[in-house]
């Protein structure tokens, strides 16, 4: 599925945090999306799922939602967003149990998102049991779960430590290989975004305006430190006066 | 020359010790049985335990005691399933809806400090003297804090759990089912832990007034016929009561809130 999002600008009170976004999310594409803090990277992916209503502008879609998808726009979240009383099986059919699916369905489809996450032998863990990073792995399950049209990612990885994320965006990569999703990926990292991304859309400080669109020019197989340098030296020329603004703003916000 | 790092750590930590309970218990007990049995005390103004057994175990053989306690159990219940059904349906209103608690809450606010023994004059003359006027005394005391609790327990319900719901397009009446009440839960237990112990109060008060039948109507007997005896009696009565309801929410609260 397409996506197309047209002057897309949203504001809290008199706070305009985004301001006439537009670009598009091809099918099959990892858009990363990165921008200093309160660039409102969050703002855009809420109004991307249908969970935030834009102050200005309109989201499109174009292409049908892939065959046996329950639902097209699906998140993974920073905080993973677990039901803390529910056990890793129950958390992943939470997404499922209010579609009229069968007993069979709905458990054949939990057992083979915990199967490819590989979390089948933690299917009765409780979320305080796991590490973070088996945590998110349940977060992914859940939105593979649905067969989504479109994941948006938001920073899913920020809460976890350098070496489980590592493991991750390695895990992560070669599901997405599989299906090859639609996705938005949030994320404040620049080698997250450059390890995964088709495009990189670098956003301005507040309010959020689209900076430039970068394409990542190196096969995914390829993405070593040395072949993404120039490109990483690239972006963060982009960002780094922007960060700095950004980072002296909120200075200036507190001191008054 | 070398020396050893001095340690400063430790301390300010509270360990269980299993026993100890118990070995105070009894400690009080004896001692309190000494005095009493040294005879420095005059047992009307200060029955000894033994005598305050003996005035339970009298009363269990009578069938006293089983008559008291149905009566004053009874009242309870009912005041308590009624008062915390009400106040759990009215704090989640509170808790979920904008109108309801810009309205609600004010006067929540404001009759929630009541003592609701003061009302009980008023019951007595809307209700009679008889049960319903009780009844209502419990209920309308256990209300409060019961709303109260389920109030503040649905705010504690994280909202990107919320969000993350409706990211699934999960139904609102499914997200109150599966996602707000569960994670208020441990607010709504720790209001019946609460309420509990204000409709044991408000029982006692309220058999004061116009009951045959009661612990609260026994003590007060006992009190006035100079049987300190069985006041004490139905004193541990009351107090073996508040421990039952005690262990009977932390077992709930062990079963329930296990995911914590």
């Amino acid at each position: 599925m397409r996506l197309i999002v047209e002057e897309v600008g949203h504001r809290y009170g008199a706070l305009e945090v985004l301001d006439g976004l537009s670009f598009t999310v091809a099918e099959g594409e990892i858009l990363a999306v990165i921008g200093p803090s309160g660039c409102g990277k969050s703002t855009l992916l809420g109004i991307l799922g249908g969970l935030l209503r834009p102050t200005t502008g309109r989201m499109l879609t174009e292409g049908a939602p892939p065959a046996g998808c329950l639902n097209p726009f699906t998140y993974v979240f920073q905080d993973f967003a677990l039901l803390p009383w529910r056990s890793v099986a129950g958390n992943v059919a939470f997404a499922l149990e209010h579609h009229p699916l069968g007993t069979a369905e709905r458990a054949r489809r939990v057992a083979e998102v915990l199967a490819t996450t590989g979390l089948a032998e933690f299917a009765g863990a409780l979320p305080k049991q796991l590490s973070g990073g088996m945590r998110q792995r349940v977060g992914i399950a859940r939105a593979l779960a649905v067969t989504p049209a479109v994941l948006l990612l938001d920073e899913p990885l920020s809460a976890l430590d350098a070496q489980t994320r590592e493991l991750l965006i390695e895990e992560f990569l070669a599901l997405w290989l599989r299906h090859r999703t639609t996705a938005v990926y949030v994320t404040h990292n620049l080698d997250e975004a450059l390890r995964i991304a088709d495009r990189i859309c670098v956003l301005s400080r507040r309010p959020g305006r689209v900076r430039e669109i970068v394409e990542v020019d190196v096969a995914r197989g390829e993405r070593d430190p040395a072949r993404l340098a120039p490109l990483r030296q690239r972006l963060w020329r982009l960002i780094q006066d922007e960060a700095r603004a950004a980072d002296r703003e909120t200075q200036g916000l507190l001191r008054a | 020359m070398l020396e050893p790092l001095r340690f400063r750590g430790g301390g300010f930590v509270i360990e269980p010790k299993r026993h100890a309970g118990w070995i105070a218990g009894f400690a009080v007990i004896a001692l309190w049985q000494a005095v009493s049995s040294a005879g420095w005390v005059s047992p009307v103004f200060l029955p000894s335990p033994a005598g305050i057994a003996r005035a339970l175990a009298d009363l269990a053989l009578s069938g006293q005691l089983w008559r008291h306690l149905s009566a004053s159990l009874r009242r309870i219940l009912l005041g308590f399933a009624l008062g915390a059904s009400a106040g759990l349906a009215f704090g989640l209103a509170l808790g979920l809806l904008s109108h309801a608690r810009a309205a609600g809450l004010p006067i929540v606010s404001a009759l929630f400090p009541i003592p609701k023994i003061a009302l009980l004059p008023l019951f007595i003359l809307w209700f009679g003297i008889g049960e319903p006027s009780k009844v209502a005394t419990i209920g309308l005391g256990v209300f409060f804090p019961m709303a109260i609790a389920t109030f503040s327990g649905v705010d504690q319900v994280p909202r990107a759990l919320i969000r993350m719901a409706q990211g699934f397009d999960v139904p609102t009446s499914a997200i109150v089912a599966k996602v707000i009440l569960p994670g208020a839960l441990p607010g709504i237990l720790a209001g019946v832990r609460i309420s509990a112990s204000i409709a044991l109060i408000l029982v006692v008060a309220a058999e004061m007034i116009g009951a045959e039948f009661g612990v609260g109507a026994f003590i007060l007997t006992a009190g006035n016929l100079m049987r300190t005896e069985d006041l004490l009696a139905g004193v541990c009565l009351l107090s073996l009561l508040g421990l039952a309801v005690g262990a009977l929410v932390s077992l709930a609260e062990r079963r329930f809130l296990a995911w914590r």
